[in-house]
């Protein structure tokens, strides 16, 4: 085979291909640009703050879903482990104090990323389903611990609170909490040995195992760092919207799968990354605060985010078409 | 070399083809003229262009330019039923029946006849197959059997077969070889790809060679005709290959790897075997006699029920590959869709290795990793042009990044399964080359393969495997192809005791 | 043939669940008999088609994971037309709605087919879209049901000629179930169509070369969901007599019972019956549950727990058997 010369439109797609980033860079901008035309006002340093104060949670759980995405796996679990973390401490706190309550909730989210590491790893139950079955399980939970605490009212821990709603510089004190994060992701999932064999145990678990993987000790870690994550996305919801709800994360469930379909990660396995998904829950996130500047019915902004999500995720897939 | 001229009514008429995929030209100027009642055999190393043209034949993808007539009907068709109309049928190398489904759906599925199939599989040598046995239970080569009954059942013009003897055991290719003879005999014709020169020496009438998406020769089969195929193949002076192997360095003492009486599951029985620092031990079988649990069980994939393994003096029992590889023994696996990463770089899959350890989850050490792997890719010389994913990679340099991984890692007992099945001749050389290197600095090999004639080229000893055990041990120089074959068929009684 | 045995038994094993919980329930509570029975199929119905929808999806390889929002698009479509409407024009509102889940399921599939996206990926945003469009044709629970047709999932069986103790205590709604189900899927089943769809989701490559429309039935797939979505919509709108814009449990239920009834997540194998089996089994569970005054929380883990242990005994079953 021999090249010859490259069509420009290649050219293109191939340097889309290598650099996923781009094309959703693009997508964030043109988004932007769309909101701007909308209501010129809008963009200021407050609204980027804001934005960046609600893509945040979105984004950690989101997180969750790129790590066992890349395995060929989801946490469906996490939206109900962030909960759990968010009301438990919630409603701990005026029992034992701050930092019992946050470890009590961080435990509990744990122990979910536990019992769907074991069910994963040595069960071997898909996924999809053992996370399910856990979060079903742990709603359970929630609402038998709720009926005990029903009476002891609620504390919204000030280190949350200034996490969640404070700002310095015009912007959400919550970065503190995310860039450090964020970084450490984006760093692992590359330059650590964990980081590869999620990748490699999505792209062909097979020659994995057979290159002297013992998956089960990756699926395993990787549910419960699953939960741990979802715990403290929750914690920092928790300060943000200041609300001892039931469902409270349960809403960011599928979107946080959205955010990291569109950030590039392959629900197969063995491609993506955690850049990707970071500007996907930001486009997400624009997306939501566009529909809502539009005035249109609530039905009516659900069907434009459908397809959003559909028309992004289809032209990512052309242009990156490898066949 | 211009094609030589077609007999005027020409079945298969294909000329001119070409096709590209974006920047890359897979076929330039390809050309393919099979007469009525003939057996041409369709040549070329791997990245030669051969899959592509396969894949314009029987309708799966449309060329850039020329034509494709069958009885002088023009057939690019768009689709593998339209191919199947024009009277072009494939058999392609992986098996087309759907697992979950028994043989009679899959008919029903296809729209066979099923008197007609049910006689082709009798004559290919399963008569006993009964018609509600789900696919998945199957064997490898009994799918391969079917998939030709099939394709056979609906009396094709034109039948193209891929690399169809590849897995099956030799009773069986003989069948096929028969077949496909007496198919030409009765005025079909046969497009036959393969690498094996006997089968191709047996049955073809001629021979088409691809080179570079271009057809650079059309001769006729005859004997002595195999250097000059090759050298089409491979576009220059092939260098000279030692059909034996050079007296070794002596590597004395303890065996590296002592098995006795090995067994598991119902095909391995009672194996025993030594394996020396320094030497290169060939294992040959028929399909199924037991040779995929051996190397599983060694490679730690699957245990033992009765038996011991000794490495280097000391008795080992693995639960799990990674206890394998601890002791030194790796595998390369027959099937590179069972080895590799097909979406991560040629790099990735080679380190994988080095990252498999709990220990190993920290952080890479780059400079390390690099040199390890940069060492492995030159002394392979693998082809790293083709950016990105291993997938975009010829079969040729796939497997060798399959092997190359080892390198990485540190060789010490090599376990190679059919590493050079589907790979093209020049591939082929370079890895025996390099399993020689190898055992000179060290190593010990256990290769097996389906292709006796290799074990001359890369073998100092070989041992045949027959209903589980041992049957024969042999050393190189006297593996003629006769002696195995009859070892492989168990016409030759030993006890299982190593020489 | 060890594979069909080891299918069978699993539909055998849960049919025989289903009878022992029947017997447990009458045990707990002795009067247990015709309405109870009532109330259990119709609270199952809905659940029931949702899971048969799904079991389709699956068993060709995909998942659509908008059922639920489906539901809601036809419920209220439902509701909308028959309010005020006659009995006549009832009839055509029916038809209509089962017109519209059939538009639904082919225009998920559609893109699927056309735009290459992984099929969670798609239904995940066409859960979205309908769920706006349900919300668009009624942006509150509303309108009408004819009263023949929720007449036909409610009460026991009467057949004119016959004692009604003798058939008064099958439930309706059951024999509702059956009917429907029989009328579409059997057909499919003992076709091509129904060999097709096992084929795709056995092994999409083998049946591309063997001449099978992968696409086409792909399609034909998530249609025939969308078609028994539509019939679980009206379901809800018979039971309740309103449609319900705001889709309701039905996605993780219906997942849930498709794998408990034995249908493998990865396509291929499987039946229909089956989960239908594991809806019922899952529901008496929890009427069970109830008649014991369990808290309704307890209950809902008790659900949990039955279907993860159910599935990781499953799993280690299909790993040991592939083993072997």
């Amino acid at each position: 085979m021999t090249t010859t010369d490259t069509p420009t439109l290649a050219r293109l797609g191939r340097l889309m291909v290598d650099n996923p980033l781009i094309p959703l860079t693009l997508i964030l901008l043109a988004l932007v640009a769309a909101l701007a035309i909308l209501n010129p006002a809008i963009l200021s340093m407050f609204w980027v703050g804001n934005t960046l104060k609600i893509a945040i949670p979105l984004a950690m759980l989101a997180a969750c879903q790129t790590l066992t995405m890349l395995t060929g796996g989801i946490d469906l679990s996490v939206g109900t482990a962030a909960t759990i973390a968010a009301y438990v401490t919630a409603t701990a706190t005026p029992l034992i104090g701050a930092p019992g309550a946050i470890g009590i909730a961080m435990a509990c989210a744990l122990a979910i990323g536990v019992v769907n590491g074991i069910g994963i790893a040595f069960a071997r139950v898909h996924p999809l389903i053992m996370t399910l079955g856990t979060g079903l399980i742990a709603t359970g939970c929630l609402l038998v611990y709720q009926r005990s605490v029903i009476s002891t009212g609620t504390i919204y821990p000030d280190v949350l609170v200034w996490l969640g709603t404070g700002r310095t510089w015009g912007l959400p004190n919550g970065l503190f909490l995310f860039i450090p994060f964020a970084a450490l992701i984006l760093w692992a999932q590359r330059r650590t040995g964990f980081g590869r064999l999620l990748y490699a145990i999505g792209s062909n678990e097979t020659a994995a195992r057979l290159s002297g993987v013992r998956v089960w000790q990756v699926h395993l870690a990787l549910y419960s760092l699953s939960g741990v994550i979802a715990g403290l996305s929750g914690l920092l919801y928790l300060g943000m919207v200041k609300t001892a709800s039931l469902s409270l994360a349960l809403p960011l469930d599928l979107p946080s799968v959205a955010a990291a379909v569109i950030g590039g990660t392959s629900i197969f396995g063995g491609r993506g990354g955690y850049g990707g998904t970071i500007l996907g829950a930001l486009i997400l996130t624009v997306l939501a605060t566009m529909l809502t500047l539009l005035q249109m019915p609530e039905g009516g902004r659900r069907i434009l985010y459908g397809a959003i999500i559909l028309a992004v995720t289809a032209l990512y897939i052309r242009l990156t078409d490898r066949s | 070399m211009t094609p030589a001229p077609a007999s005027p009514a020409a079945l298969l008429d294909a000329r001119g083809v070409a096709k590209r995929f974006g920047a890359v030209v897979a076929l330039r100027d390809a050309s393919l003229l099979v007469a009525p009642g003939q057996i041409v055999a369709l040549m070329g190393a791997n990245g030669a262009g051969k899959s592509t043209f396969v894949k314009i034949l029987t309708g799966v993808l449309r060329p850039d330019a020329g034509h494709v007539r069958i009885r002088g009907q023009d057939s690019t068709v768009a689709s593998p039923a339209g191919a199947r109309r024009s009277g072009l049928v494939p058999v392609y190398q992986e098996p087309s029946l759907i697992p979950d489904l028994s043989v009679a759906d899959n008919l029903r599925l296809g729209d066979t006849p099923v008197d007609r199939f049910r006689h082709w599989v009798a004559e290919l040598g399963l008569p006993d197959l009964r018609q509600d046995a789900m696919i998945r239970a199957l064997p490898l080569a009994s799918l391969r059997i079917l998939d030709l009954a099939r394709a056979l059942a609906v009396e094709p013009d034109v039948l193209l077969l891929d690399e169809m003897t590849a897995a099956l055991p030799t009773d069986l290719v003989d069948r096929v070889l028969a077949t496909v003879r007496a198919q030409a005999d009765a005025g079909r014709s046969v497009i036959y790809i393969s690498h094996r020169f006997t089968e191709i020496a047996a049955i073809c009438d001629r021979a088409t060679v691809l080179r570079d998406g271009l057809t650079v020769g059309d001769v006729a089969i005859e004997p002595g005709i195999e250097e000059a195929i090759v050298e089409m193949m491979l576009g220059s002076a092939t260098t000279a290959v030692a059909t034996t192997r050079a007296v070794r360095p002596g590597f004395t003492g303890r065996p590296r790897l002592s098995v006795r009486g090995l067994a598991t599951g119902t095909r391995l029985t009672n194996v025993s075997l030594d394996l020396r620092q320094g030497e290169v031990l060939g294992v040959v079988a028929l399909e199924g006699q037991g040779q995929d649990e051996l190397f599983e069980v060694l490679a730690g994939n699957r245990r033992a029920t009765a038996g011991t393994v000794e490495v280097d003096g000391r008795p080992v029992t693995f639960a799990h590959p990674a206890d394998a590889i601890s002791a030194g023994l790796t595998l390369v696996p027959g099937d590179r869709a069972h080895a590799l990463l097909m979406q991560r770089s040629v790099r990735e899959n080679i380190a994988l290795p080095l990252v498999s350890r709990l220990a190993t989850w920290g952080v890479i050490p780059a400079r390390d990793e690099n040199r390890r792997v940069s060492a492995a890719i030159e002394r392979l010389q693998i082809d790293t042009r083709a950016q990105g994913e291993v997938r975009r990679l010829s079969g040729g340099n796939q497997q060798k990044v399959t092997i190359a991984r080892w390198i990485a890692k540190g060789v010490q007992t090599l376990l190679l399964f059919d590493p050079t099945r589907g790979i093209d001749i020049r591939t082929k050389r370079q890895i025996y080359a390099l399993v020689r290197d190898l055992a000179d600095q060290g190593a010990a090999v256990l290769f097996y393969t389906s292709e006796l004639a290799e074990v001359r080229l890369a073998c100092d000893r070989a041992i045949v495997i027959f209903n589980g055990r041992v049957v024969d041990v042999i050393d190189a120089a006297e593996a003629d192809e006769q002696r195995l074959m009859r070892a492989a068929y168990g016409l030759t009684e030993k006890t299982g005791v190593p020489a | 043939m060890m594979r069909l045995l080891q299918l069978n038994a699993w539909t055998a094993g849960l049919a025989a669940l289903l009878v022992l919980l029947l017997l447990a329930t009458k045990l707990i509570q002795p009067d247990f008999g015709g309405s109870g029975l009532d109330s259990l199929a119709r609270s199952a119905l809905p659940f029931a088609l949702a899971t048969v929808g799904m079991a389709v999806v699956v068993i060709a390889g995909g998942i659509d994971l908008s059922v639920a929002a489906m539901m809601a698009v036809a419920s209220v479509t439902a509701a909308v037309l028959m309010d005020g409407a006659s009995d006549g024009q009832a009839v055509f509102a029916v038809i209509a709605v089962l017109l519209v889940g059939l538009a639904m399921g082919t225009l998920n599939g559609a893109l699927i087919v056309v735009t290459r996206v992984p099929d969670i990926v798609v239904t995940l945003a066409m859960l979205f879209v309908w769920q706006g469009v349900a919300l668009l044709i009624l942006n509150a629970p509303g309108g009408g049901a004819a009263p023949w047709l929720r007449a036909l999932a409610v009460g026991g069986v009467t057949i004119p000629g016959l004692p009604p103790a003798l058939t008064d205590w099958l439930p309706r709604g059951v024999v509702f179930l059956a009917v429907v189900v029989a009328l579409v899927w059997l057909p499919v089943r003992r076709s091509k169509l129904g060999l097709m769809l096992y084929a795709i989701g056995s092994d999409p490559q083998a049946a591309f070369r063997s001449g099978v429309p992968v696409g086409l039935v792909r399609v034909a797939a998530y249609a025939l969901c969308g078609l028994f979505a539509a019939l679980g919509g009206l379901t809800v709108t018979m039971a309740t007599g309103i449609g319900e814009p705001i889709p309701g449990p039905y996605l993780l239920a219906s997942v849930a019972a498709v794998v408990l009834g034995g249908v493998v997540l990865g396509g291929g194998r499987g039946t229909i019956l089956g989960p239908i089996l594991a809806v019922f089994i899952l529901r008496i569970v929890r009427l069970d549950l109830t008649l014991l005054s369990v808290d309704p929380n307890v209950a809902a883990i008790v659900e949990g727990l039955i279907m993860v242990a159910v599935v990781m005994f499953g799993a280690v079953l299909a790993t040991r058997g592939r083993k072997a």
